[in-house]
């Protein structure tokens, strides 16, 4: 089963541009990717800018509507993921438990759909997604 | 939390630190079996305090303290192993660094690879390899194991109390082979990863989730093990043929549970993360050695279908030279007959009917559907709708598989 573990650290939804993690927290997070990584379980890792540095697209009316960050009324912010691959939702949990978080952060634990627990009906419509992404490339050549 | 919780926790912590403590345990007192019960023995201890003092802040660290505290009072009690305690206890105690943490750290990738090697030994039959290998690295129940491999559990106990004692029996050291030693030690436990991977890939849906779970447990100690020794080419080879096996597991099968064939297959399922892990580890095995092994070539097959966003894209040139490759390193017929179809895709018909030709006398092919099937396609190709015709039925006669007789029989009469 894969899951996605979220990194929610607190504040960072206020973070100035370029702002970047804290040094003293990068050599026991690396131990812990480390960790991750000898277990066999870590597939893929990354951390994300601050919101302020992103944009909003929201579709209120049917219409994008494009803001820039920072996005004050937006109060849990990602800072970065981890995605693993385990045996149990426990087993995600235990390692999320794991990992030497500061006091402001949370880890929310997610599990990835897979195309086997999608019902027949949305199989099918996602079927086609080749050939879509084909016609795209052929559009923008 | 309550007492359900914390069983649950403790069976989720027991699944993930327990090839590491008996790889830890089995450094100190130097038998697996022996490990293995005192891995257990620290379970029990904790399945006791656990619930009553809550889980410990590093759980991991604190089952190896109790199981290595067992470990150290069973050298010093038992005469069997007395001589044993002569030449390790010494290290025990003299060495004995005060914090758990740092005894795991120290030792616990290489206590790892001892435990992998020392379970895949070749003293071992194939099917005693895979079972300890499954028990003791993958954390699985001997219940497990036997529904996986379709076998009644009891034998499966036997077959792994039989290779405990046959590794006992025969002293196999605890370590990882050297020198010449090392290569055909490594193929055997890249054999049983493999098989393992196999087993689960073979099964079908709607058996017990336990069967394709198997891939999943061999997909990992594969990436287990490429972290462990990571100057191998052979076992990124490995992670990259099951990774990029793996990415086409949801299109493998069709809505009713029939197999899709690979130019068939719907591509957007495959899955794109796994496929770029493959590469890598694909790439990672080329650049460490330019005299490529078995896996890295068969890797690097599946790699070329798995660039191709189209079956038509099919790089089938490249395909048909590297299993002129692999029939150079690992010759058989089957290779010989892969070959022959990637040569068809890029040459033509022609040239791929020239070389099945060569195999129609080959002893091991001839109980077998495959090179009438083959020779068929081809000579279909050719227009050579008789010969075609007579093919496909050769084949349907030899296959055991039903649908697959029903779509030959439906090919020799659609001529």
């Amino acid at each position: 089963m894969r899951f996605m573990m979220l990194m929610i650290p607190g504040g960072y939804e206020n973070a100035e541009p370029g702002t970047m993690p804290d040094a003293e927290a990068v050599g026991p997070m690396m131990k812990y990717n480390e960790e991750l990584q000898n277990a066999g379980v870590l597939l893929a890792l990354d951390g994300l800018h601050p919101p302020s540095m992103g944009a909003r697209v929201s579709f209120k009316g049917g219409k994008p509507t494009v803001t820039d960050g920072p996005f004050p009324e937006v109060k849990e912010v990602l800072g970065g993921y981890w995605m693993i691959d385990v045996r149990s939702r426990e087993e995600a949990i235990e390692w999320a438990k794991r990992c030497p978080a500061s006091e402001n952060e949370t880890i929310e634990i997610r599990q990835v759909q897979e195309f086997s627990d999608f019902p027949e009906d949305l199989q099918q419509a996602t079927a086609g997604f080749t050939e879509m992404h084909e016609a795209a490339g052929r559009k923008a050549r | 939390m309550t007492t359900e919780n914390v069983h649950r926790t403790i069976e989720t912590v027991w699944r993930i630190e327990q090839p590491r403590l008996i790889a830890g345990l089995a450094r100190i007192v130097r038998d697996v079996g022996i490990a293995e019960e005192l891995a257990q023995d620290a379970l029990v201890v904790a399945l006791k305090q656990w619930p009553e003092q809550g889980v410990p802040r590093n759980p991991g660290a604190w089952l190896m303290a109790t199981g290595r505290n067992r470990a150290i009072d069973l050298l010093r009690r038992n005469k069997r192993l007395g001589r044993k305690l002569e030449e390790i206890g010494h290290d025990i105690e003299t060495d004995a660094p005060p914090d758990p943490d740092e005894a795991l750290d120290d030792h616990v990738g290489d206590d790892l690879l001892r435990l992998i090697f020392t379970s895949c030994h070749p003293i071992l039959s194939s099917e005693a390899r895979v079972a300890l290998t499954l028990r003791l690295l993958g954390g699985l129940t001997t219940d497990e194991i036997a529904r996986a491999f379709l076998v009644p559990e009891p034998t499966v106990a036997q077959r792994i109390v039989r290779a405990k004692r046959t590794l006992s029996e025969a002293r196999v050291p605890f370590e990882v082979p050297r020198g010449e030693e090392m290569a055909k030690r490594l193929s055997s436990v890249l054999e049983v990863v493999y098989l393992i991977f196999n087993e689960g890939y073979a099964a079908t849906a709607g058996e017990d989730w336990i069967r394709p779970q198997l891939s999943q447990e061999a997909l990992r100690l594969g990436r287990i093990l490429a972290q462990l020794a990571p100057n191998e080419p052979e076992v990124h080879g490995l992670v990259a043929l099951m990774e990029i096996q793996a990415s086409r597991f949801a299109a493998r099968v069709g809505p009713k549970g029939e197999p899709v064939l690979l130019a068939d297959q719907d591509r957007s399922r495959w899955n794109h993360l796994l496929i770029r892990r493959g590469l890598a580890a694909l790439q990672r095995a080329e650049s460490l050695s330019d005299a490529l092994g078995p896996y890295v070539v068969q890797a690097a097959i599946a790699a070329c279908h798995a660039r191709a966003r189209k079956a038509e894209d099919t790089d089938w040139a490249r395909i048909a030279a590297l299993y002129a490759a692999l029939g150079e390193i690992m010759p058989s017929p089957i290779v010989e007959l892969n070959r022959a179809v990637a040569v068809s895709m890029a040459y033509g018909p022609a040239a791929g009917l020239e070389l099945v030709e060569g195999l129609r006398e080959e002893p091991s092919l001839v109980p077998y559907h495959l090179l009438p099937t083959v020779r068929g396609d081809f000579l279909e190709k050719l227009g050579r709708k008789d010969e075609a015709r007579a093919e496909f039925e050769k084949a349907a006669a030899l296959t055991r598989n039903g649908r697959e007789r029903d779509i030959l029989l439906a090919r020799a009469a659609a001529l």
